[in-house]
């Protein structure tokens, strides 16, 4: 089934430098009973935005009317804990289309990928520099170039190359699915069985 | 041969195909699904117009949102109630095993799959939840997968994979009075960071980890993606043969003499070479608990909460964190008013981690302000606690064994811990909200819950086990 393609990105940053930021804070547990994947952003941190008695939390900065923009910069080990791809569902439903960490919980990473949210790795020190300059500067555009794996940060020129699987690259170039990847290969997977078969 | 780890010899085995600079494509041998993360999948496959591909490799249980009480009545809540019928009416339409709410064989599915005999040694396990990694326990390679995964294992029994680096934990030496499995693993995490091992999987060694029961090394192999790990395992011994040889439905399979034969062949090889290594003295551990936000915030249960500066770049995470839980920086929490107790959970729900509970409450009264949770991992281990007569050892000494579920480990049910109060729980995550919105949660082992729940406060079991 094709998916969303992803190629170049160009937008402003929302920045979110807490680190060990885990999925139960993206979406908490009592949002998860639904039986669809629409409808998460809604609740995205929903802990965060909003106090007990439902009012937004001006601090937190998704209600900042300063920060907006598809892609968030977030502290280093975003998206550690369950492996609920409701996280994902959420940070893409909300708007966001790339996240940038230093670097992302391993079940996070496949889910992002397999949803065309893209995980960028960027060096530590790099992360905080541009979380800095983009609190500084909260119209600072970064560019994301899928092909060539580059992140520009557009007022400097600055660029950066990041790594991503090739193959998982090419998914997400031209929007295509693990799922008919594996179902393409149907019979080399029944003559694993048989060989396992005979193994045991 | 080249001398190949535990690891690399139960995943190369398992790869149908390598993708040239990609993940591999990696079989599964036993796939399980629970209520929460399974729906869309199976949305996807009806959108995609195909069926399940070896529907008898997939078991699912009804474990996350149920009710741990009155399991008899239809559950109340409308939304929980709509994703356990739609659990159930997938596995009819694809023709999954399904062992729903009242099932003799229902509970916690990384309770379930060892106790039916479906982790076996040498094997390949996955599941929507990160928890999958407890069957590495049995020598296995298990680990937790998003629900896209989950649609592509109910497709092809295969996900795409990039293979993890390995990391070879040893713990040598012997436990002091009052640690646990549990103290093992909460110290590694608190020494390596929530995510100090992303990337990695893990293989468990050395005298400490030999020596314990499959429940204890369940219970380590349970909490490696807590420090950020892929998953653990712990290679086959006698002490996994014995387990096995219990469980009537393997003990009686056939093939179950070559089977072992296999078995005894899981292990590292001599001079194999992992990407990184870490060295423990379990001597040096004590009780743990945990003081934060993240399961690597722990510390030995009489400690003091480290100074902010410590934490470098992370003091303003850190600061956040300590400010949640209603703590200070170089604060000791010993002796700390507690309002919950929680037994329960894929980490430590299992039969012997109730009987260490109702062993230590025995003769002496829960503390009048505390509330307990003591939920059964599962409908066998419930059984087993009644028939031993833990549930009323436990009743004379004020608690109530609930029924099985994932309960207040992630409170999706009813067991929610209320804003602000403190819950010493055996589960396996404190995040912020974890257990019931602005629920405070201080992990630890189901010794420490008991000796907590005794005296009101958060306690050193083993000055509870001198007396």
């Amino acid at each position: 089934m094709l998916k969303v393609k992803f190629n170049i990105l160009e937008s402003t940053c929302v920045p979110l430098p807490l680190e060990n930021t885990d999925t139960d804070q993206i979406i908490p547990a009592r949002f998860l009973s639904a039986t669809s994947r629409e409808g998460f952003g809604e609740n995205l941190f929903r802990d965060w935005r909003y106090d007990k008695t439902g009012n937004k939390n001006e601090e937190f900065v998704l209600n900042n009317p300063k920060f907006r923009g598809e892609i968030l910069v977030a502290g280093k080990n975003f998206g550690c804990g369950s492996s609920r791809e409701h996280a994902v569902w959420a940070i893409a439903d909300y708007g966001f289309r790339a996240v940038v960490s230093s670097f992302f919980a391993d079940i996070f990473r496949n889910n992002s990928l397999n949803n065309g949210l893209l995980p960028v790795v960027v060096p530590e020190e790099f992360l905080k520099r541009l979380l800095a300059m983009i609190r500084e500067f909260p119209d600072t555009k970064v560019r994301i170039d899928l092909e060539k794996q580059d992140l520009i940060l557009l007022p400097t020129g600055e660029s950066l190359k990041f790594e991503i699987n090739p193959y998982k690259k090419e998914c997400l170039l031209k929007g295509l699915d693990d799922i008919d990847y594996l179902l393409n290969i149907k019979e080399m997977i029944t003559a694993y069985e048989f060989r396992n078969s005979l193994r045991q | 041969m080249t001398p190949a780890t535990l690891f690399d010899k139960i995943w190369d085995s398992h790869v149908v195909r390598s993708i040239e600079g990609g993940p591999d494509v990696l079989y599964i041998d036993r796939h399980f699904i629970h209520e929460v993360t399974s729906p869309q999948a199976f949305d996807g496959l009806r959108t995609r117009g195909i069926t399940v591909f070896r529907p008898g490799k997939t078991t699912a249980t009804a474990d996350h949102n149920i009710p741990t009480k009155e399991q008899e009545l239809p559950i109340k809540d409308e939304l929980s109630l709509k994703q356990v019928e739609t659990l159930n009416h997938n596995c009819s339409e694809f023709g999954i095993e399904y062992f729903g709410i009242n099932h003799p064989k229902n509970g916690i599915v990384h309770v379930v799959g060892p106790e039916l005999g479906y982790t076996l040694p040498g094997t390949t396990i996955v599941c929507g939840d990160s928890h999958t990694s407890t069957h590495g326990a049995f020598g296995a390679i298990a680990f937790g997968i998003g629900t896209s995964e989950v649609e592509m294992v109910l497709a092809s029994q295969c996900v795409l994979q990039p293979k993890p680096k390995k990391l070879k934990i040893t713990v040598n030496g012997s436990l002091q009075k009052g640690v646990t499995a549990k103290d093992i693993i909460l110290y590694i995490i608190s020494k390596i960071s929530a995510g100090g091992a992303t990337g990695y999987f893990v293989e468990y060694c050395g005298t400490a980890i030999e020596a314990l029961s499959m429940e204890g090394r369940m219970t380590i192999c349970n909490m490696s993606i807590e420090m950020g790990a892929r998953g653990g395992l712990i290679a086959p011994d006698l002490t996994t043969y014995e387990y096995l040889n219990r469980i009537p439905s393997v003990e009686s399979r056939p093939d179950f003499k070559s089977l072992l034969l296999r078995w005894r062949s899981l292990k590292s090889d001599e001079g194999c070479v992992f990407d990184r290594e870490l060295v423990f003295d379990a001597s040096k551990i004590r009780p743990m608990i945990t003081f934060g936000t993240n399961p690597g915030m722990g510390m030995a249960i009489d400690d003091t909460i480290p100074g902010a500066e410590s934490q470098g770049e992370g003091k303003a995470s850190f600061l956040k964190s300590i400010d949640y839980m209603g703590f200070k920086p170089g604060e000791k929490i010993l002796g700390h008013p507690i309002d919950y107790v929680f037994l329960g959970s894929c980490t430590n729900g299992r039969i012997e981690d109730l009987r260490a509970f109702a062993q230590f409450v025995k003769g002496r009264k829960k503390a009048p302000g505390v509330t307990a949770l003591i939920v059964p991992g599962s409908k066998r281990v419930e059984q087993q606690a009644i028939r031993e007569g833990l549930d009323k050892v436990l009743k004379d000494a004020g608690f109530e064994l609930r029924q099985p579920g994932c309960s207040s480990c992630l409170a999706m049910n009813e067991d929610k811990i209320p804003a602000g109060k403190y819950a010493v729980s055996t589960s396996n995550r404190n995040f912020e909200g974890r257990q019931g919105p602005g629920s405070r949660t201080l992990l630890a082992s189901p010794l420490t819950a008991a000796a907590s729940a005794i005296t009101g406060k958060i306690t050193d079991p083993a000055d509870l086990l001198n007396n």
